[in-house]
């Protein structure tokens, strides 16, 4: 018996390979394309426009690295996944980089064999009320009515921040989002929660956008960011430094339309991040122009939040936590140098 | 001797036919049905009209967004959006070889109906797929290769449902003759495939090949999403029409199977002569059914992330630009559906009729 459940036990591990990818980047410039695992669709993070073309802050990010690894913006295959399949198209080897809005927890960090390589986007639950409340932050909130799906974390949350508040609601419950927003819509609550970044177009959702407005109190905490394999750290540099190129070079001022211009800089932190001296590139086994591409094909950090995210974009959110660090918010790249 | 005349045909008693006779008798007989009559009548005017101003009359049919001024349904995101509904992300230039398919298929329904030749059909038969699929995925002949991530909308929900439908066809039939079969082995087998496999949901199969399958592969063997997806949805399909064909072999009385024995038949020669033909015909309301579900399913395959149409609707209201569509796009997918579902039955009744043997 037991040499029989040893034997099946061998059996099972050998059928299971090697879940390491041992050089990604070897292999996607070799493949000279990058797999980048997108959304189903998320509005200003990962969504196809009307001519099928992938666009949004997500969609940046693997822009992004394919511009610094090859040179070209445009050499990506998205992949679309759902949120249950993510991880393991990146474990499988399916694509090389996740860029799909998910939250950089301790157990996805430490137990799916993964690794995040920095935030892309700092999200957190927030508040959409209609304006007839007439009040301007979430402290106000005492005794109002929410529409909540029942069982998720934003009820949770919910009920944890209004308790330590010392403050009530009342709760009108449903089973979708589509039904939640629906209540509200037709003006069964006063509010809604859900990251903030929902909120924005769930408020372009309404028939008129301007009877509600997103309350500034952000009352959890939802880092985004981009994801690799595990025990890849030659392509886990590429994809962080890619992040904060993008944010240095919002720092030094350098963006797609003065970056070539930028190149005859004097300013030793430009000079190290374009590449003209140093050797950063050199390092990360990239040309020495590897940031100068980002910012040239995609901008930098801030053009590509106000394009799908921010002002340019119908989403039209705040900055907030996504400033960059001299400016109150979180957005903090290491020195190029 | 007396001649029969013929007599002036004379006009129904005044209040047996016309419009009002038939009210009378259908929806004002007596007092309950006048009662329930009105109240049905009430509640058509209660849906109807608001439906037909949305739909049509208020509803905006061009233009751009700012200029909506209308409110009924914006179908002005339909016609935006209305290639990705039909072929994904299949590249735009390439539009013509999908609808080139889409026009052969016709051709193929009518050239089977019109040819008489059996041997001329299965040729006919088993060409076919492989044009569509070589005319559609490319690389052969010089046609530039369109990778399966691109594939989607309506398209993807049809060859989803197509390649399920076809294949599912012959395995389930084999199926269904093993489970009946007289060696122990094979019996056991047929049974144990179809029972598991209708003892989990589609959607349990659909995440087997799509999320633990790669899982096994070594490094750098790539299994297409979609083919893995359309295999897990054969196998399931199959199960299902092993045990509608079943039904209808159960049904053939015992005199037949013994008649084709008598007359020195082979098994296969017996089955494929005699039995199947009658088998198949009494099956065919029961296969239809199940060949409908089948398409209705398909869309199940969002959840792996392949994009059919009702995927594709998702998809286009998260485009910044054109948020807050879901009802025009939900509408529009609901008549595709109907369209197709109701052709499908349609279809099938057109080939009931044309195998009626009875008298």
């Amino acid at each position: 018996m037991k040499v029989t459940k040893l034997a099946l036990l061998v059996g099972l591990t050998a059928a299971i390979p090697s879940l390491s990818h041992a050089d990604t980047l070897q292999d996607v410039m070799e493949k000279d394309v990058l797999n980048c695992g997108v959304s189903t669709g998320i509005p200003g993070f990962s969504a196809a426009d009307s001519k099928g073309v992938w666009k949004g802050i997500d969609v940046d990010m693997c822009r992004s690295v394919a511009s610094a690894v090859l040179g070209d913006a445009s050499k990506v295959k998205y992949i679309p996944l759902t949120a249950k399949e993510r991880f393991t198209a990146l474990q499988s080897g399916e694509i090389d980089l996740l860029a799909r809005s998910s939250t950089w927890t301790a157990t996805r960090d430490t137990s799916l064999g993964l690794n995040f390589a920095g935030v892309n986007y700092y999200d957190g639950q927030g508040f959409l009320i209609s304006k007839k409340l007439g009040v301007t932050s979430a402290k106000e909130l005492d005794g109002a009515t929410f529409c909540i799906q029942a069982g998720t974390t934003s009820e949770l949350n919910l009920t944890d921040y209004f308790k330590s508040n010392g403050m009530e609601y009342k709760a009108v419950t449903y089973d979708t989002s589509g039904q939640t927003i629906d209540g509200f819509k037709k003006g069964r609550c006063d509010a809604v929660t859900s990251d903030a970044s929902q909120l924005y177009g769930l408020k372009l959702k309404m028939d008129d956008p301007n009877t509600v407005m997103v309350l500034p109190e952000i009352i959890s905490k939802e880092p985004l960011g981009p994801v690799v394999r595990q025990g890849d750290d030659n392509w886990f540099n590429v994809v962080r430094w890619s992040l904060f190129a993008a944010l240095e070079a919002e720092e030094l001022g350098v963006t797609s339309s003065n970056a070539e211009a930028m190149m005859k800089s004097e300013n030793p932190s430009i000079k190290r991040l374009l590449g003209t001296t140093g050797n950063a590139g050199e390092n990360l086994g990239l040309k020495s122009d590897w940031a100068y591409q980002i910012v040239k094909q995609v901008g930098n950090y801030s053009e590509m939040f106000d394009k799908n995210v921010g002002k340019d974009s119908p989403l039209n959110i705040d900055r907030g936590l996504n400033k960059l660090w001299n400016q109150g918010g979180l957005m903090y790249a290491m020195p190029i140098r | 001797m007396a001649t029969y005349t013929m007599k002036e045909a004379k006009p129904a008693p005044s209040g047996s036919k016309g419009i009002i006779f038939w009210l009378k008798t259908n929806l004002f007989s007596d007092v309950r049905n006048s009662l329930l009559s009105l109240v049905g009548l009430y509640l058509i005017y209660l849906t109807i009209p608001p439906l037909l101003n949305w739909m049509i009359f208020d509803a905006t049919w061009s233009g751009t967004q700012d200029e909506v001024v209308n409110s009924g349904a914006r179908w002005i995101f339909i016609i935006e959006k209305f290639d990705q509904f039909i072929y994904g992300f299949y590249p735009e230039h390439l539009h013509w070889r999908p609808n080139l398919v889409a026009m052969l298929c016709v051709a193929f329904l009518i050239a089977l109906k019109v040819l008489k030749n059996n041997k001329s059909k299965i040729v006919l038969m088993l060409l076919f797929p492989f044009v569509c699929f070589i005319l559609i995925s490319g690389g052969w002949f010089g046609l530039e290769t369109v990778e399966t991530e691109k594939w989607g909308g309506l398209m993807l929900t049809i060859l989803v449902a197509a390649v399920g439908i076809i294949a599912s066809f012959p395995i389930g039939i084999v199926l269904a003759l093993g489970r009946q079969s007289d060696m122990p082995i094979l019996r056991t087998l047929c049974i144990g495939f179809i029972e598991f496999v209708r003892g989990v949901p589609l959607i349990t199969i659909l995440f087997m090949a799509s999320v633990v399958l790669p899982l096994f592969f070594h490094d750098g063997i790539e299994f297409d999403k979609l083919l893995r997806a359309l295999i897990g949805i054969t196998l399931f399909q199959a199960a299902y029409i092993a045990e509608v064909v079943r039904g209808g072999l159960q049904a053939i009385p015992k005199g037949q199977y013994e008649a084709s024995e008598a007359l020195g038949l082979s098994y296969w020669q017996g089955m494929i002569l005699i039995i199947l033909p009658q088998a198949l015909k009494i099956s065919i309301p029961n296969l239809v059914g199940s060949f409908i579900s089948l398409f209705k399913d398909t869309t199940l395959v969002l959840i792996i992330g392949l994009f059919d149409i009702l995927a594709m609707v998702t998809l286009t209201n998260s485009d910044t630009n054109w948020l807050g569509y879901e009802v025009e796009g939900y509408v529009f997918v609901t008549l595709i559906y109907w369209v197709c579902c109701f052709t499908m039955s349609q279809y099938s009744k057109s080939i009931e009729r044309k195998f009626n043997t009875e008298h």
